[in-house]
């Protein structure tokens, strides 16, 4: 095969490249350039954006005696991660940059660019497996399911930042490191080889925000807009820059006045970008056990609408077949999948109401915990509270579809979450094995819970 | 007292390579069509430099050996001078083409200033190489430098009324005026004569980037009347490292380099004789080729343009007409609509095609080139640019490759373009 390795001078995908070789591809190194004014990202704790980084990557690629490019992705970039990041931020959501260019750069850009150019999959230094298997269809025929499977490592985990791009994407993906059970198993591998990045430390900032700081970067791109904390009953206890630097669930940075009444500490519990105001509560408030996904994608082999619940307008949660909710190509030159969307016997079984058990995810390095899931057409006040589901998503969708066209409800069923933000993107597992994926509109408490 | 040359050391025998006396160095495998960032060493050249490197002796030192080496240093000296119409005093050996024209700019800036404060102005053409536009606006940046980037026409020749008005309006407030002799990337060469015929009456000194056009075109520093004048080695058939400023003795001229006072001064560091050598030969062997060369060299490029045109009717060639003469002989640019040229150049480079964007990559990623832009070319077209330049090893064997693959690269490119999203405008 052709494969393009994506290598942004880490160690992880430099590892992932030789692989790529030495089980006999045809391997090219792509490095992508996500930023104009590289100069600025020299330094800290970044890994993959800077100048060195790049020169990194064509050391790697040079060792293992593969052709490198440097692609200049860095327009796609600004328009859908670090846009979406703003304007998230803005609109009172918590988003995942990590997540947003997974499914903007990684697997559409750089995807779509490589598919054109005659590449038949991407190699990535991801920790996370894709597992293929047969299954006999209806008629007698036998077709393969691809799925997405948790890396046995868990600390590096990343199937959680991986889900969005979907099945029919990671078709044309490959993950060299999949099995490995260690960061120092894939550094003995770098060591090995000798790619000098082996040593290398890794990297944990957002590679656009200098320093870490992202409050201060969300205020040189935004401005100071200066408003009030207040509590549950409005009383005003404080003052903020700009709601936007807010999470729910965000105890430091709050500066309040005067401490609560009872002593408590106090918590982020709602932001309203509306009005500017950033409200703040204990930290009961922050427990939730419903949540609604918008944006939902469901991977191979789970039943992918549920049948008309009881509550709630009927003609709103009719079921989609699957091939209405994969993403179609965005122009007619986009590279077909290498793989047909399948059609398979689910053995993800529903009850009668669509629910099924499963377990769910809404942060990189989140616990799963047990729910019932279950896939909606729409979030149309699916819970029957009087407020339509789409009325709270202030979520902007850069293809003009409407992001509650596929949506999915869950009911945790074990130990609450807490801070739980609209924004983040929510995985839901079968064990190792994903289900499925949405983006976080809105998280409560069930009156049965309160 | 004689010079011993020591005995070969075996175990730096892969230093005499072979073919070293015979042949040029080896050209890199497949179509190799980008003469213009570096060409093979000709066998002369490679045998002087091995032949000078095998020897020991710092030309500034007063014993036999450094006699031996300055012996060479000037031998070189005189052969650069003779091939190019300078004087052997002309000659100031630098480090390559950049050092050259950092000399130039900065040198004759800050010597002009110092005679006179008020002279700020630095005139350089839209189409100059880094080389001359980064001292330039560092001197903006730094010293106080008022840059005028001298406007050129679609094929990229320099506007010269607008020269005129400038220095009609300007002339006591101007320092230098910079314009290069051909472009490296369009291959489109300046009047230089009329440059230098309009800045002679006001006395401004002008300096021309030759670092494109020795070995392709027939460049002559005293007929041409500019007061300086860039070489560099690897162009033509010399070394990498090693270039020359020519500059005439009554130019002000202050150092960029200071130290051991080399170079009349201007120029200090430890003469590199091996590459001087080879330096000089490589140029006498570039100007004695130079008709035949450029005549075949234009035979081989028109048939390139024709065939490329033929193989993707809706590339755009970019830069003079080749029929006008104000074209280097091996330059041949395009750009292709709706292609980006990173991917032109990866599916070329997999199919053994070795061409160029023809502009400055900034940490690898290619810019739109400021030479395309400057000609009035939109940027999503200037996105598209190849490339092709030929030289002494260039055969019909290169072309005959490049268009056997280019249909099906532009046609992919063109894809990867409207996936990427951005080259969409230039489609056709």
């Amino acid at each position: 095969m052709r494969v393009l390795a994506a290598m942004s001078g880490g160690v992880d995908s430099a590892v992932a490249a030789a692989l790529a070789v030495e089980a006999g591809h045809d391997v090219v190194g792509v490095h992508m350039a996500l930023s104009r004014n590289r100069d600025q990202f020299r330094t800290g704790s970044r890994g993959c954006c800077s100048i060195e980084d790049a020169g990194d990557a064509r050391r790697a690629a040079d060792v293992l005696g593969i052709p490198y490019y440097v692609w200049d992705l860095s327009e796609r970039f600004e328009d859908t991660v670090v846009a979406d990041f703003l304007s998230e931020y803005e609109a009172g959501r918590t988003p995942n940059p990590c997540v947003r260019c997974n499914e903007h750069i990684k697997f559409e850009a750089l995807l779509d660019k490589a598919t054109a150019l005659g590449f038949d999959a991407v190699a990535t230094g991801h920790y996370a497996r894709i597992e293929t298997r047969e299954v006999t269809l209806p008629d007698g025929g036998r077709r393969t399911v691809r799925e997405l499977h948790r890396s046995p490592n868990d600390a590096k985990d990343q199937s959680y930042v991986l889900a969005v791009a979907g099945p029919e994407r990671l078709a044309r993906a490959m993950f060299p490191l999949g099995g490995f059970a260690s960061k120092d198993e894939v550094r003995a591998e770098a060591a090995k080889r000798g790619l000098s990045v082996s040593a290398k430390p890794d990297s944990y900032d957002i590679c656009f925000v200098a320093d870490g700081d992202t409050r201060g970067f969300l205020q040189s791109r935004l401005g100071s807009r200066p408003g009030s904390v207040v509590d549950v009953d409005g009383e005003v206890v404080g003052e903020h820059d700009g709601a936007y630097a807010f999470t729910v669930g965000q105890r430091r940075g709050l500066a309040l006045g005067r401490p609560a009444a009872d002593g408590k500490a106090r918590y982020v519990v709602d932001v309203q970008p509306a009005t500017n105001t950033v409200v703040v509560g204990p930290a009961e408030l922050l427990s939730v056990d419903r949540i609604a996904g918008e944006k939902a994608l469901w991977f191979d082999g789970v039943l992918p609408a549920a049948p008309a619940p009881q509550v709630g307008p009927p003609s709103l949660v009719e079921p989609l077949p699957l091939a209405e909710r994969v993403e179609t190509p965005a122009s007619p030159a986009a590279p077909r999948p290498l793989v047909e969307p399948v059609e398979t016997p689910a053995d993800v079984v529903p009850d009668p109401d669509g629910w099924f058990d499963a377990e769910v995810q809404v942060r990189a390095h989140g616990v799963p915990v047990p729910a019932r899931v279950r896939s909606v057409a729409h979030l149309d006040d699916a819970y029957g509270d009087g407020v339509p589901e789409d009325a709270r998503s202030a979520s902007s969708d850069a293809d003009g579809v409407n992001p509650s066209a596929s949506a999915m409800e869950i009911e945790l069923t074990g130990t609450p979450l807490r801070g739980v933000a609209a924004g983040q993107s929510l995985v839901v597992y079968r064990g190792t094995r994903v289900l499925g994926q949405a983006t976080v509109s809105r998280a409560w408490r069930s009156a049965a819970s309160q | 007292m004689t010079v011993t040359t020591p005995p070969p050391d075996p175990a730096r025998a892969p230093l005499t390579v072979s073919g070293a006396h015979g042949e040029p160095s080896r050209e890199p495998d497949g179509a190799y069509l980008d003469h213009a960032a570096t060409t093979p060493m000709s066998a002369a050249a490679l045998a002087a430099f091995v032949a000078e490197a095998q020897r020991t002796g710092n030309p500034s030192s007063l014993h036999s050996a450094g006699r031996t080496a300055r012996r060479a240093v000037e031998e070189a000296r005189e052969t650069l001078a003779r091939s190019l119409g300078a004087r052997p005093s002309e000659v100031i050996f630098t480090s390559g083409g950049t050092e050259a024209d950092n000399l130039a700019i900065k040198g004759i800036f800050w010597g002009r200033r110092a005679k006179d404060p008020c002279r700020s102005r630095i005139l350089v053409s839209a189409v100059e190489h880094h080389a001359v536009l980064d001292p330039a606006f560092w001197l903006a940046g730094h010293a106080g430098a008022d840059i005028v980037l001298l406007p050129v026409d679609g094929d990229g020749r320099i506007d010269l009324d607008a020269l005129r008005a400038e220095l009609a309006a300007h002339a006591g407030e101007t320092a230098l005026i910079s314009v290069m002799w051909a472009n490296n990337e369009v291959g489109t060469v300046q009047p230089i004569r009329d440059i230098v015929r309009a800045a002679r009456p006001y006395g401004i000194p002008v300096h021309t980037d030759a670092v494109q056009a020795v070995g392709q075109a027939e460049v002559d520093f005293t007929e041409s009347g500019v007061d300086a004048m860039t070489v560099s080695g690897h162009k033509f058939g010399g070394p990498v490292g090693v270039g020359a400023l020519l500059a005439k003795r009554d130019l002000a001229l202050d150092a960029v380099l200071h130290g051991g006072g080399q170079e009349r001064g201007v120029r200090s560091g430890t003469l590199d004789a091996a590459s001087i050598a080879a330096f000089g030969v490589a140029a006498r062997h570039a100007v004695e080729c130079l008709p035949d060369r450029a005549a075949r060299l234009s035979a081989l490029r028109d048939d390139l343009i024709a065939r490329v045109r033929a193989a993707a009717p809706d590339a755009v060639l970019r830069g003079a007409d080749p029929a006008s003469g104000d074209r280097l002989p091996g330059n041949a640019h395009f750009t292709f609509p709706g292609a980006e040229g990173d991917s032109l150049l990866y599916l070329l480079d997999s199919a053994g095609v070795q061409a160029s964007t023809g502009s400055a990559c900034q940490a690898g990623v290619p810019q739109p080139s400021h030479v395309l832009l400057a000609m009035g070319v939109p940027e999503t077209e200037a996105r598209g640019a190849l490339r092709f330049t030929l030289g002494a090893t260039s055969a019909d064997s290169d072309v005959d490759r490049l268009v056997a693959a280019l249909p099906q690269v532009v046609a992919r490119a063109q894809a990867a373009g409207l996936v990427s999203g951005r080259a969409i405008g230039g489609m056709a």
